[in-house]
């Protein structure tokens, strides 16, 4: 049984480190593109975003005034048990938003859409978001807490098989031409692409691709991995760079995944992870024990199984 | 080129703004506000009295919204501060700008170079962008301090006017100058060139959709 007020605290705890700590792969894929980058504007963004990475951590505080809008990502080995249940843990989940927005502090960003009116703390209707994902064996639960930053970067359209792979490289730049102008996606940024499921799910995936996956990490399909590799190049080719300026880095890297949808179809859709990558994990254990960490490592095969029964493949004993 | 770096006083002479060039870097010095939908919409269209004196205190307008909060004790903790996107506040600018003589605009992503010919211009203001976006721990560590947030209660946190004293706050990039050019334009130019090679190959989606723009060279702003 895992104890509640121990989700609580980590909980909070992950809710500062998100809005503090550059993760280390964003970290080193951005001091990665300013070691290239020629352009004198875009290098000179570079080279001052990295300097506010430190003053962050120096100083204890926000890396950005926009911090974002928490949400939450709990993963649970088949085998965990939480006290008080569920509902329990989503309201533990609520409080450590409210209690780090008031912290740390964060910025209330969360407002009702229709009166724009707020409670100062990140929590309202269906907000914080709390998503859910399992795992076959374990008996602990991973809490992952992403602030998502901006209101540009995100588009999705109806392709069709026909479009093909062209058709895709065309909305993807489309989507960066139109949110990288003026730097509005807040670039260079973890680009996340999803293909297929229905109309929200390739939401969801390309969302979940550009904010739980860690920038060098590739799909297990070879295949789809050679499109990452393609598509951040391609990204990086366009000659635009931090804020919109001329430059040579747009794409930190290019995250795709993919869901089997219609027959008819070939649904898309493109996220832009920010600057401030905020994202922070931790894993708690029954005996108390919390191992934190950047990598959600949310889609493992389990979470990209194909067929009716999941059979993982054994190592021969032999 | 070289970058040049300059000290600028939120209360800026018609001289030292006429002497900024497009991308200058710049660090400010005095009093600025926050200001965006919230203030604009009680100042201009509920008619609210402005609680500062404006401009003599400050002609400094910060789009923004700091990850901050009010402590019990009436005292205020500041953490980060960015901007938000400016060109959702054209509507507004220039009443604005009429009624409080602003002529530093801060903010994300800059104005189009008509806003700047047609009112930034002949109200003497320039643009000013924050870097990144967004560096809020450095600009935070040019908060002296916050000396009020006004309208707090009306409009929440998020939307009150923060009155911050700036010591040698920055960077901000210089975006628009007194001939009304942009420099997001003019970088826009320049992308705008290799647009057909990156393109090459690809082709327009079957089912076309009812959209504003299917010129990549156009400004999605404005």
């Amino acid at each position: 049984m895992i104890p509640l007020s121990l989700i609580q605290s980590t909980a909070e705890t992950l809710m500062d480190k998100a809005a503090i700590e550059i993760p280390e792969d964003y970290l080193q894929g951005l001091q990665k593109a300013s070691e290239t980058e020629d352009g004198d504007l875009s290098s000179f963004v570079l080279k001052a975003m990295l300097d506010n990475y430190d003053a962050a951590k120096e100083d204890r505080r926000a890396m950005c005034g926009d911090t974002g809008v928490p949400r939450w990502f709990v993963k649970m080995g088949n085998d965990a048990r939480v006290e008080g249940g569920m509902c329990a843990l989503e309201t533990a989940l609520r409080r450590a938003t409210a209690n780090a927005t008031n912290g740390v502090p964060l910025r209330p960003n969360r407002v009702h859409p229709l009166w724009r009116t707020d409670h100062d703390n990140n929590v309202g209707i269906g907000a914080p978001e709390i998503e859910y994902g399992f795992e076959p064996e374990g008996d602990w639960i991973d809490l992952i807490t992403v602030h998502k930053g901006g209101l540009f970067g995100t588009d999705y359209r109806m392709l069709f098989p026909s479009d093909g792979i062209q058709g895709i490289k065309r909305f993807y730049l489309d989507s960066l031409m139109a949110f990288g102008k003026r730097g509005l996606a807040c670039q260079p940024a973890i680009i996340g692409i999803g293909l297929g499921g229905s109309k929200d799910t390739c939401m969801v995936l390309g969302k979940r691709a550009s904010i739980l996956r860690t920038v060098g990490s590739r799909n297990s399909d070879p295949r789809i991995a050679e499109m990452e590799d393609e598509f951040k190049e391609l990204g990086n080719s366009i000659g635009m760079g931090a804020m919109g300026f001329v430059g040579k880095n747009m794409v930190i890297d290019c995250n795709i995944e993919v869901g089997y949808c219609h027959t008819g179809g070939m649904p898309m859709s493109v996220h832009a992870f920010c600057l401030s990558s905020r994202r922070a994990v931790a894993r708690i254990f029954p005996d108390g024990r919390v191992e934190h960490r950047t990598d959600p490592d949310w889609f493992t095969d389990y979470q990209r199984r194909e067929t009716v029964d999941w059979n993982p493949v054994r190592e021969a004993a032999e | 080129m070289k970058i040049r770096e300059v000290r600028l006083s939120t209360t800026p002479t018609d001289e030292a703004i006429a002497d900024l060039r497009l991308g200058d870097i710049v660090y400010l010095d005095g009093l600025m506000y926050t200001a965006r939908e919230g203030v604009y919409m009680r100042a201009l269209e509920e008619k609210a009295n402005i609680p500062m004196e404006l401009p003599s205190e400050s002609a400094a307008n910060f789009h923004c919204s700091p990850a901050a909060r009010i402590n019990p004790d009436g005292t205020f903790e500041m953490g980060a501060v960015t901007a938000t996107a400016s060109f959702r506040f054209a509507k507004w600018l220039p009443e604005w700008m009429a009624k409080t003589g602003a002529k530093l605009i801060i903010g994300k992503g800059g104005m189009s170079s008509k806003d700047y010919k047609e009112y930034f211009v002949p109200n003497g203001a320039i643009y000013l962008s924050t870097v990144g976006y967004g560096t809020g721990a450095l600009l935070g560590r040019g908060v002296e301090n916050v000396e009020a947030v006004h309208w707090n209660e009306e409009l929440g946190l998020a939307q009150a006017m923060w009155v911050i004293k700036c010591n040698k706050m920055g960077p901000f990039i210089v975006a628009s100058n007194m001939q009304g050019e942009c420099l997001f334009e003019r970088e826009n130019a320049k992308i705008t060139q290799n647009i057909g090679r990156v393109y090459e190959g690809t082709k327009p989606a079957v089912l076309k959709r009812y959209g504003e723009s299917d010129d990549r060279s156009d400004e999605v702003i404005g």
